[in-house]
């Protein structure tokens, strides 16, 4: 048996709750439903996974997925060895024996014929059939599935399949609101709240130009990069540059615009 | 005649004599202008003074020159120094031994102006440096030994050197002198137009040179710039603030967009965009927080007041939103200093309430007067409260007019020195007015467009083209009208596919053995021309663990399609109706044929495909012709349009290329193809230099080359090599023997997209 303690989450991860996501989430747990979150990147998404695991002292498997993953990635496979062949357990199946939260994180890079095999887990049957293996395995009392996926750069090829999406129940997630977010980034860095409200402002200036040539705004993560970095003694702006508008744009007009919001911001 | 006697002061009375001078006119000005010069200058500098008026005064042009320069010297003396003298009468000798010496009194009356923009001695030889060459080059002789017609030009650039230097660098001068020498040196008319700044084109190369940070250029900086700080929107509607000296337009906002200069130099250490950014920031304040108040019930001062003070509130506010512009509003805000108006004399409205504004923008204030110190504190102890409202600003505008008042304010002088802010917009939106307006009335009728006066087509498009001699673009030069091709019968043009049915056969087959370039991949194939290594490696697991193997273990490639996009250009100059050689077509029916065959093939490759011709009189009328547009089938309607064509007019290859092509940019495809049919090179009646317009046309490709767009050429002329290599490169075909060219034009396309 694959040692469970070492999917456990060992310290509290700081969450701020946005609103009745926690109870809420608790719920779908304790009814063991599969849950899928959406949001923006960098909102907080795994952060809140993270921390539901913590809080409800279950194992935490996650797994990122990609264009390339099969699904034997999720299930499992033979191996070849000295003495002929040999089965390894898959993410999936070691959250189903030993009952962890699976967490599958942007779903939606993988193939939809791999998120197939998720399908069995996530209805009244909770099993995962291994026809390679010819084993059916139940489900772990404790298991349950969760998804994320960031609905901003869906397009029409990366989009879930209706029968995929009508087994979850979902949590939507956006960016917090400004006084939340500056909250968030002292509780996490501990700088002072006047200079994260600074901050999120210049998040928030971003976020307005989505669509008008950035395709995402500055996530509350970058805010947090930038905010480290201020508190490890680095220039305010010189920060905000490097943190938030660099890694975001080449278009020389929105970091021009942005550079000057920081200006503005920071007076 | 009776001349009267002038006395001329004894102390005056050598340099009189000396001058030696005999305008009565002249002897009027003398004792002031001599006495400020000897306020102004040094004792060489009044030497000279007389010594170079006293020139002026014999060189025999009657008394204007001497007598501006008498007046004019000494102020502008002061500015550039007194050794620019001598640059300044070498360029007058020059003139007045051209036969421009009427240009001498325009030159010294714009001396003083001159100064004041190009403060240095160095600058100033420079400009007179273009001067003079511009006098030399527009000064034209008839038999080529003697010059003897005046330059037009020269007085009437004089005339505007103002507003020249006010708008250009020397370097730009200096262009937009090239440009009217260059282009209307054979038409005096025209020139003397030019430099007087009455010719459009004049303005156009004049906006093009202006220093400055222009409105257009940074467009869509400043809507991201709205759309980013203030969520809002909004047209930016660029206003010219050139041409208008006595009334400067103030920016403003209405609901048909925001009304932007067109151009805002740095100043005040402050760069063009961020002036830019501070004028949106100001009129986003007052879209954000302002709100329209009823105006009748206050006197015109109040309103003055109440907009000084809502500007002070939606700034204060702004600035609690984004603390950085406000060192933005302070560079750009004047001081305005306390002493500067005078009660007894002028009206210190303006002057009091921009002391007030500086004082509540500005901690660091410098005025002592205790009304502006008392109503600084009590708009912060307001605005510390919240964001206060209009009225409650306009309440505290009425008190503060109330308790400042002065009887001088109705005086007619207003004190303005140091009163402008030039990024706060007019305020229009401030005010709701209940009487009606009694000028609206007149405003209200409307125009009416007389029947039978409709635009008929579409508006022409204006395309730059380029000049080869100066190395740059002449602005909207050409005017391209568009339209559709009208229609003969489709009917002759499926005759002329069963004539050459023949050649369509082979053709087809080349079309079959075209074999499209994008390769795909197609993974789980258990017959393929390739083994998958992966899945392959998986299968023999599968097979030695005892489960099923996959079978499809090969991998096979499909052609993902075509998808190039092609443009037809046709030539349908008059030259195309000439015979071919060796044969009894047109050289227009015989690329009616070849269009026809080429129509017909790109229909069965299925790429998107159009047709257009074109043909052209004079820069001012250039048609472009649809044939097929992309969107149509190769139907009956097509087929009319093909065979309507006709030959007539000349050739501006340039335009048509890049009206082509901004359709051809439209379209989505991986590869665009432009091809030209043309039987000779680019000209036009207009065009005196052959090289310009075949010049111009290289520039067009290179252009195209730019968008992504690959064009080629057909042409028919056996005697096209050196041109047409110059215009397109390598990418050429000469087709000598026109007779086959129905089946060459096929041919060469489907080899290009092989």
């Amino acid at each position: 048996m694959t040692n469970k303690d070492q999917y456990k989450v060992g310290k509290e991860p700081f969450y701020q709750a946005q609103s009745d996501e926690v109870e809420l989430y608790e719920a779908a747990y304790a009814a063991r439903l599969p849950v899928m979150v959406k949001g923006p990147t960098g909102c907080g998404k795994s952060r809140f996974v993270e921390y539901m695991a913590w809080k409800l002292n279950k194992p935490l498997i996650t797994v990122a997925c990609n264009e390339d993953m099969t699904a034997s990635d999720l299930v499992g496979r033979y191996l070849l060895d000295a003495n002929g062949t040999r089965w390894l357990d898959g993410p999936l199946t070691t959250a189903a024996r030993i009952g962890a939260i699976c967490y599958l994180d942007e779903i939606v890079e993988a193939r939809q014929d791999t998120t197939v095999v998720i399908h069995p887990l996530t209805d009244h049957r909770r099993t995962l059939p291994l026809d390679k293996k010819g084993e059916l395995i139940e489900a772990h009392p404790d298991f349950q599935l969760v998804i994320s996926y960031n609905p901003g750069y869906q397009s029409l090829m990366k989009d879930l399949k209706q029968s995929t999406k009508q087994r979850f129940v979902g949590f939507d997630f956006d960016y917090p609101a400004a006084s939340v977010e500056a909250e968030i980034l002292g509780k996490e860095t501990g700088i002072e709240v006047s200079l994260a409200a600074q901050l999120v402002r210049i998040g928030q200036a971003a976020r307005n130009l989505k669509g008008h040539g950035l395709d995402e705004g500055i996530s509350t993560r970058l805010l947090v990069y930038a905010a480290t970095l201020i508190k490890g003694g680095v220039e305010a702006r010189a920060a905000c540059r490097m943190a938030l508008v660099r890694p975001i744009t080449d278009d020389a007009d929105i970091r021009d615009t942005l550079d000057h919001a920081i200006d503005a911001v920071f007076a | 005649m009776v001349t009267p006697v002038i006395e001329i002061p004894a102390d005056l009375q050598s340099y009189w004599t000396e001058l030696g001078c005999g305008f009565p006119r002249v002897a009027e000005m003398f004792p002031d202008c001599m006495r400020n010069a000897l306020a102004k200058l040094s004792a060489e500098g009044v030497t000279a003074y007389i010594e170079h008026a006293r020139y002026l005064g014999k060189m025999g042009r009657g008394a204007e020159p001497i007598l501006i320069f008498l007046e004019e010297w000494p102020d502008t003396a002061e500015i550039i120094g007194e050794d620019s003298l001598l640059d300044i009468m070498s360029f007058i000798h020059k003139m007045s031994r051209s036969p421009n010496s009427k240009a001498i009194a325009p030159f010294l009356q714009s001396l003083p102006a001159t100064a004041r923009r190009l403060p240095t001695r160095d600058q100033l030889s420079d400009y007179l440096s273009i001067a003079l060459d511009m006098m030399e080059r527009t000064t034209s002789s008839v038999h080529g030994i003697h010059q003897t017609f005046p330059s037009p030009g020269l007085p009437e650039m004089f005339k505007h050197i103002a507003t020249l230097l006010g708008q250009l660098s020397l370097h730009g001068l200096k262009n937009w002198v090239d440009y009217g020498v260059r282009f209307y040196n054979d038409h005096p008319d025209r020139q003397a137009e030019y430099f007087g700044l009455q010719s459009a084109d004049s303005l156009a190369v004049l906006q093009r040179e202006r220093h400055g940070t222009l409105l257009v250029d940074n467009e869509r900086r400043l809507s991201l710039y709205l759309r980013g700080l203030w969520q809002d929107e909004d047209l930016l509607i660029p206003y010219s603030c050139a041409f208008d000296e006595l009334r400067k337009p103030i920016p403003y906002f209405d609901k048909l967009g925001i009304r932007l200069p067109d151009v805002y130099d740095d100043a005040h250490g402050l760069s063009g965009l961020e002036r830019y950014r501070a004028t949106l920031a100001h009129m986003m304040g007052h879209r954000r927080w302002s709100r329209a108040i009823i105006a009748d019930n206050l006197s015109p001062f109040q309103r003055m007041a109440t907009e000084f003070m809502e500007d002070s509130r939606v700034e204060w506010l702004v600035m609690r939103e984004y603390p950085g512009l406000r060192r933005i509003f302070q560079a750009l805000h004047p001081i305005p200093a306390e002493d500067a108006c005078d009660p007894e004399k002028e009206s210190g409205v303006r002057h009091r309430l921009t002391m007030l504004s500086r004082a509540i923008l500005d901690a660091q204030h410098p005025y002592k007067n205790p009304h502006i110190i008392e109503f600084a504190q009590r708009f912060h102890a307001l605005m510390q409260q919240g964001e206060a409202s209009t009225q409650a600003i306009a309440d505290m505008a009425v008190s503060f007019v109330a308790r400042t008042r002065l009887q001088s304010d109705n005086l007619p002088n207003t004190h303005f020195a140091d009163t402008v802010m030039d990024y706060r917009d007019d305020n229009r939106h401030l005010w709701q007015f209940i009487e009606p307006d009694d000028e609206d009335e007149s405003l209200k009728e409307e125009r009416k467009i007389e029947p039978g006066d409709e635009v008929k087509g579409l508006p022409p498009r204006h395309y730059h083209e380029w000049d080869y001699n100066s190395q740059s673009y002449r602005p909207d030069w050409v005017s391209v009208y568009e339209g559709l091709h009208p229609q003969g019968k489709a009917s002759d043009i499926d005759k002329l596919l069963e004539k050459h049915a023949g050649l369509a056969k082979r053709l087809k087959k080349m079309l079959d053995l075209l074999k499209p370039q994008d390769k795909v991949r197609i993974r789980y194939q258990e017959e393929g021309s390739e083994l998958d290594l992966d899945v392959a490696i998986r299968s023999l697991i599968d097979y030695k663990s005892g489960a099923q193997p996959d079978p499809r273990i090969n991998m096979s490639h499909r052609n993902d399609g075509r998808n190039i996009a092609v443009m037809l250009l046709l030539d349908l100059s008059e030259s195309l109706n000439e015979k071919a050689a060796g044969s009894q077509q047109t050289i227009l029916e015989l690329s009616q044929e070849a269009v026809t065959l080429l129509g017909w093939a790109v229909e069965k490759l299925g790429d998107p495909f159009a047709i257009a011709g074109f043909h052209s009189n004079t820069r001012h009328d250039v048609r472009y012709l649809h044939i097929k547009g992309y969107s149509e089938k190769w139907d009956d309607e097509v087929k009319a349009r093909l065979a309507a064509m006709e030959a007539s007019y000349s050739t501006r290859m340039g335009a048509a290329m890049r009206h082509a092509g901004h359709y051809l940019e439209k379209q989505q495809a991986d590869k665009k193809l432009m091809l030209i049919l043309t039987d000779g090179e680019p000209a036009d009646i207009d065009s005196k230099d052959g090289r310009i317009l075949i010049e111009d046309a290289k520039q067009a490709v290179h252009e195209l080359d730019r968008q992504g767009i690959y064009s080629y050429c057909i042409n028919l002329d056996s005697k096209a090599d050196e041109y047409v290599s110059t215009i397109f490169g390598k990418q050429y075909t000469i087709v000598d023997n026109v007779a086959q060219l129905p089946e060459r034009l096929p041919e060469l396309f489907i080899s290009l997209t092989k």
